[in-house]
């Protein structure tokens, strides 16, 4: 080729303007929106740290950020320890693996919003499925989506449903990939299928289980469609999510400089979790 | 006789479970064909089979449009995500050029960035662009990933260089190289950029909700949202589940057909649709 610099920069030039406009500028402008008040229609107002000021004493900052710790504490668990039953049962099949895998993997592909609205109805407190087989059975109904301590819970484990079969299919995939032998050599030891799950399996799917604390951590501080469309938010902003505050600040009160701050504040707590995770996860 | 019990209960374990996952989209499916007296009814079954539902929301939402403007959307997008992740992740594998080192450090740090940090400065671009009401607003600002780049790039590298040599000795630009060459090398990518792009664009609601008002130019999820959140359904829930049957349907469609290469792109991407 006569000039590989000269190609190589023209074939990529497309997404360097494509990253300059939607990547580049916008970091910058969400930095300089941190210092500024802004309705989205008259100038932005210069007020230096206001917008950080008030974040570190908003209430509700907190709480979404405690809403959201409180769904990752919860899926995070339910996810792998159902992920890994199910990828366990699947690997030790043969006839029907693929169709069940489908079944499993299929709330994956649907919309959240479809998600939501069906278990909007599961979880009714009247007359939803839910509580209509608790009652059937002699139990007292739960108020899944109305009480402010069952709300995120009950949200959670919708989330659980929805992407278990993603994390099932990922361990599954990492089953495939460990050696029969491991196995083979660890019966004829007379090791005992517990022993040899705690000691072989765990192990090497570390790397798939960190992969999953990752990518659920950074689900969880996008959730958005289910609160917005279950509980709007509430009981007493019991399920007011991050990303849902940032709209409903932007969006609801046309606060955008405030927004903005919090979008960056999340996002800067998004990445040191992640990189945290990396680090405690990645060592083992 | 010990393992056939034992083989017995693992089927049995899985098939409880997969009733679970099942038996929600079901319900969901009987319902919209239920009048509203019956749809909280744990049976599948109803004797009062009716279309009512479908009626009303047809008459009160304008899905179809909404439909189109779903694929309209989501077509552009894969179509505009794959071809430039191509030509992109080419220039970054097999051409040595200064550049591309830099490039691929950039791609790989934007790859970790949250998208809470751009999406209030985003919109406020695509407000200044005139964009708000505009299904480009929708299009633009997805043109391209940086995951499909790399994802391209990784699978480009094991294409040999000697084909590519060859290709060029032949008088073949690099443009039509890429495209009639080395693209139809590497069908396992395209398949996965394009599933994960598809249903990303497809199930989105959150930057719809945000960059379009009008109802006419609403996405399928979005408009349904909206249906639901916004009172038009006046909680008809036979309704309500029939424009959610109607969202689900394409896409579980799509998946009957291509479930292996559905679960093999999330498998290989690792994200989340």
């Amino acid at each position: 080729m006569k000039r590989p610099g000269k190609v190589g920069l023209t074939l990529s030039a497309p997404y360097i303007i494509y990253a300059l406009t939607f990547v580049v500028f916008p970091l910058l402008f969400s930095i300089y929106l941190i210092f500024h008040r802004w309705d989205g229609m008259s100038a932005p107002v210069w007020i230096g740290m206001k917008n950080l000021d008030r974040l570190v004493s908003d209430s509700l900052f907190y709480q979404s950020l405690l809403n959201t710790l409180q769904f990752l504490v919860i899926q995070i668990p339910l996810q792998i320890f159902f992920a890994l039953i199910f990828a366990v049962t699947l690997n030790s099949i043969k006839v029907l693996r693929s169709f069940f895998r489908a079944v499993y993997f299929m709330p994956v592909v649907v919309s959240g919003v479809v998600v939501t609205i069906v278990w909007l109805q599961l979880y009714s407190f009247d007359n939803g499925i839910l509580n209509n087989m608790l009652t059937q059975v002699g139990l007292p109904p739960l108020p899944w989506l109305v009480s402010t301590s069952l709300a995120m819970p009950s949200i959670a484990i919708m989330a659980t449903w929805k992407n278990v079969g993603l994390y099932t299919v990922m361990f599954l995939a990492g089953l495939q990939s460990v050696p029969e032998e491991y196995y083979e050599a660890a019966t004829i030891d007379g090791a005992s299928a517990v022993r040899k799950f705690f000691r072989i399996t765990v192990p090497l799917l570390a790397p798939t289980m960190t992969l999953v604390v990752i990518l659920s951590t950074i689900n969880g501080f996008s959730l958005f469609v289910e609160p917005f469309v279950m509980t709007g938010g509430g009981p007493l902003n019991a399920t007011l999510s991050s990303v849902l505050y940032i709209y409903n600040q932007a969006f609801s009160f046309g606060h955008l400089g405030y927004a903005s701050a919090l979008g960056f504040v999340f996002a800067i707590i998004i990445l040191v979790a992640v990189l945290v995770q990396r680090k405690f996860l990645e060592t083992e | 006789m010990k393992r056939n019990l034992s083989s017995l209960v693992t089927y049995f374990f899985l098939a409880v479970f997969a009733a679970g996952f099942l038996y929600p989209f079901l319900w969901m499916l009987s319902g919209s064909f239920k009048p509203d007296f019956d749809v909280m009814k744990l049976s599948l079954l109803s004797s009062h089979f009716t279309l009512g539902n479908y009626a009303l929301v047809f008459s009160r939402i304008p899905i179809v449009r909404a439909f189109f403007n779903s694929l309209i959307v989501a077509m552009a997008v894969t179509g505009s995500v794959v071809v430039f992740g191509g030509i992109v992740g080419y220039s970054l594998a097999k051409i040595k050029w200064k550049g591309s080192r830099y490039l691929t450090v950039f791609l790989l740090f934007t790859m970790t960035l949250p998208f809470q940090l751009t999406l209030i400065p985003l919109y406020t671009m695509v407000v200044k662009f005139g964009l708000t009401d505009n299904l480009l607003g929708l299009i633009l600002p997805n043109m391209m990933t940086a995951l499909s780049i790399i994802m391209f790039r990784q699978f480009f590298v094991s294409i040999p260089d000697s084909l590519i040599e060859a290709a060029r000795m032949d008088g073949c630009s690099e443009l039509k190289l890429i495209f009639k060459v080395v693209m139809p090398l590497s069908k396992p990518a395209v398949m996965t950029v394009a599933i994960i792009t598809f249903l990303t664009s497809w199930n989105d609601v959150l930057w719809p909700l945000i960059v379009i008002r009008n109802q006419n130019l609403m996405t399928l999820p979005q408009l349904i949202t909206v249906f639901v959140l916004g009172g038009e359904a006046e909680s008809h829930l036979g309704a309500e589940l029939a424009a959610s049957t109607m969202l689900a349907v394409p896409i579980l469609l799509l998946y009957m057909f291509f479930q292996r290469y559905f679960i093999q792109s999330f498998i290989s991407s690792g994200v989340k649709g």
